[in-house]
């Protein structure tokens, strides 16, 4: 044990002596390396980053809540059969409220977008989501400031205003939004309630962080015609367990509402987040993989790198190898020499790269969700590790096996 | 006491389908505190001799025996540790690591042997002392003359107190007066009860030795002692 640790640490010395002596050539070979490792932990950062954040977003909508619309949000069904379907009407939504006995609440949603002002501060682009009192009950909002508006400012569609938390940031860099008056698309309109953060920058403006939220007739009155749009009824089922029950009274009540034969297929769509998160693992299954795939390419190539610098190491040093086995270097000791080697340059390497890698996904978390794991950086040295090895283990085992009198020979 | 006994040793070697036969027929005994040269031109089976006798290589056929140990049956880590232990090599070219001071190039053997730092560092100063080399001890290679860098050499040859210093044509790559000096060092370590064996093509520097080995065509031409023996002037510059 003695003797092995001892070959270990003179081995080390002498790899580091061999490193001192051509610096330039093992940071050129670091560098190939270094872009390997950096490159795979960011790219598993920013994937686990994405996913994170998809993942928290994705629980603002709800896994309880079903979405009765005319468009499907994933399907295979071609678009222009899609837009042929009826509109699904303020109508269709009071004939649903009344049949449907399972949900825990359904709400009218219609759309528009907007502008936002207040004082000399604007935000644009808003999503604008028009709805009922029971809207609330189909989200899981909590509040920084106020309420959401009640039952008597929609029937009556007063010019009320729920606004997100990143809006309230943006217009009201002071605080307390309560009883002022913002103007949405040019009208007046009173902020009744601030919701507290909710889901995150992956819904983009789907976030209600990003939304402002007013009675549905005050959007019909103001920005979108009730007779040309279509709305979207949300439908809560009383537990997740009851998501399917709820999901098949649903299709059967709007069937009964629309009047389809048993023949004729749904003109409207059920969607669910189950829809979105399937296809999200879809897409970014591959992109991981890919992403994962092209980056471990690179690692590859610095790996190709550092082999044939070491062979190139060993062809040069015959000489000197030659020596070391004529005054009494056992074939271990000089394979242990050029893999230590060749392991210090890439150890080096690895951790220049997964520190710069950890200062990369720092910077980047200001505009893009990343996430360091632990995991990976163990990995990314273990890789390191071993790239070391492997990529050192031919050349290598070309200078162990090298005959001491050909090799003092070499010129 | 005898260290090398040599018998009937041949060495072929296999060039494409043709056999070489580097060493016929040779046998030979060296005993301790002897200072022989071997000699002979090219192709006569010098430099494979001096293999052998080195353990840098092994006989086809016959017998070698180290200090009574057989050296024809031995696996190459023990050849490794033969050579570390008991023999020291000096080289025409030197042949030291051109990055390192001279004291981590006399190290060298005894880290392959295992032994401590702080002995290792304690030893190898003792050597360059003995060689002369008091103030160069962290001079690199190319910081040295050709004669300083031969001392280091032979330096590093002594610092594992061998059974033998087998010295492969020591002066060739320098000019006639520092050869001189060099054979003078020789013949300091020779005084000191070492066992030398010289491989030369000069009949000068081989009559610095006591007795010197002729070869030819792989065989044993003449082995006598040397009768006029040529002691080096300039010992005292040692």
């Amino acid at each position: 044990m003695d003797a092995i640790l001892f070959e270990f640490k003179e081995g080390l010395l002498i790899a580091l002596r061999a490193i001192k002596a051509n610096k330039i050539r093992a940071a050129l070979t670091m560098l190939g390396i270094f872009i390997g490792v950096t490159a795979v932990v960011l790219m598993s950062t920013a994937i686990k980053g994405i996913d994170n954040s998809f993942q928290k977003g994705i629980s603002a909508l709800g896994s309880d809540v079903l979405y009765i619309s005319k468009w499907a949000w994933f399907s295979n069904e071609e678009w222009w059969k899609m837009r042929n379907r009826p509109n699904i009407t303020m109508e269709d939504y009071y004939e649903f409220k009344e049949l449907a006995k399972l949900p825990l609440a359904v709400a009218p949603v219609a759309n528009s977008v907007q502008t936002i002002k207040y004082g000399d501060r604007r935000v644009e682009n808003i999503f604008l989501t028009g709805s009922n009192a029971d809207y609330v009950k189909t989200t899981n909002f909590t509040f920084e400031q106020g309420r959401f508006y009640s039952d008597v400012e929609s029937n009556s569609s007063r010019n009320v205003a729920v606004i997100g938390s990143e809006i309230y940031k943006k217009l009201f860099p002071r605080g307390d939004a309560l009883d002022k008056t913002i103007k949405i698309g040019g009208v007046n309109y009173k902020v009744v309630g601030v919701l507290a953060k909710q889901g995150s920058t992956v819904l983009g403006p789907f976030n209600p962080d990003n939304q402002v939220f007013i009675p549905i007739g005050t959007i019909f009155k103001n920005f979108v015609s009730r007779h040309f749009n279509s709305i979207t009824i949300n439908v809560r089922a009383r537990s997740p367990e009851m998501v399917q029950e709820t999901k098949d009274e649903a299709e059967s009540v709007m069937r009964k509402i629309r009047g389809l034969a048993y023949n004729e297929p749904d003109n409207f769509s059920i969607n669910q987040q189950e829809a979105l998160q399937e296809q999200y693992n879809s897409v970014v299954g591959v992109i991981q993989i890919a992403g994962l795939f092209i980056t471990g390419l690179s690692l590859f190539v610095g790996a190709i790198g550092i082999m044939n610098i070491m062979f190139v190491s060993v062809k040069e040093r015959t000489k000197e190898i030659g020596l070391r086995k004529a005054i009494g270097a056992k074939r271990r000791t000089i394979l242990a020499q050029f893999l230590l080697e060749s392991t210090v340059i890439c150890l080096m390497g690895g951790l220049i790269g997964l520190i710069a890698a950890i200062l990369l996904s720092l910077m980047l978390n200001q505009f893009f969700p990343t996430s360091i794991q632990w995991s990976v950086v163990l990995i990314a040295i273990l890789i390191s590790l071993l790239t070391g090895i492997i990529s050192g283990l031919a050349p290598a085992y070309t200078a162990a096996k090298m005959d001491p009198v050909e090799a003092l020979r070499y010129e | 006491m005898n260290i090398i006994n040599i018998e009937h040793i041949a060495k072929v070697y296999q060039v494409g389908s043709e056999e070489v036969h580097a060493l016929r027929d040779v046998s030979l005994q060296i005993n301790q505190n002897e200072y022989v040269a071997i000699m002979g031109p090219s192709g006569s089976g010098k430099s494979t001799l001096m293999n052998m006798l080195g353990c840098l290589d092994t006989p086809t056929s016959g017998i070698y025996d180290f200090k009574g140990v057989a050296v024809s049956e031995m696996t190459d880590n023990e050849l490794a540790k033969i050579r570390n232990k008991e023999i020291g090599f000096v080289f025409q070219t030197f042949n030291l690591l051109a990055r390192s001071d001279a004291i981590h190039n006399v190290e060298l053997p005894l880290i392959y042997a295992g032994v401590p730092s702080a002995e290792r560092k304690q030893r190898a100063e003792q050597a360059l002392m003995d060689v002369g080399l008091k103030d160069r001890m962290h001079h690199k290679p190319n910081e040295l003359s050709g004669g300083q860098r031969q001392r280091v050499a032979i330096a590093r040859a002594l610092v594992s107190k061998p059974a033998i210093i087998l010295a492969d044509e020591p002066t060739g790559n320098l000019d006639s007066k520092t050869g001189e000096e060099i054979m003078a060092l020789f013949h300091e370590i020779h005084e000191k009860g070492n066992t030398i064996i010289l491989v030369t093509h000069e009949e000068y520097i081989a009559e610095h030795a006591l007795r010197i080995i002729r070869l030819k065509d792989g065989l044993i031409e003449n082995d006598e002692k040397v009768v006029k023996r040529y002691i080096p002037k300039s010992k005292e510059t040692v």
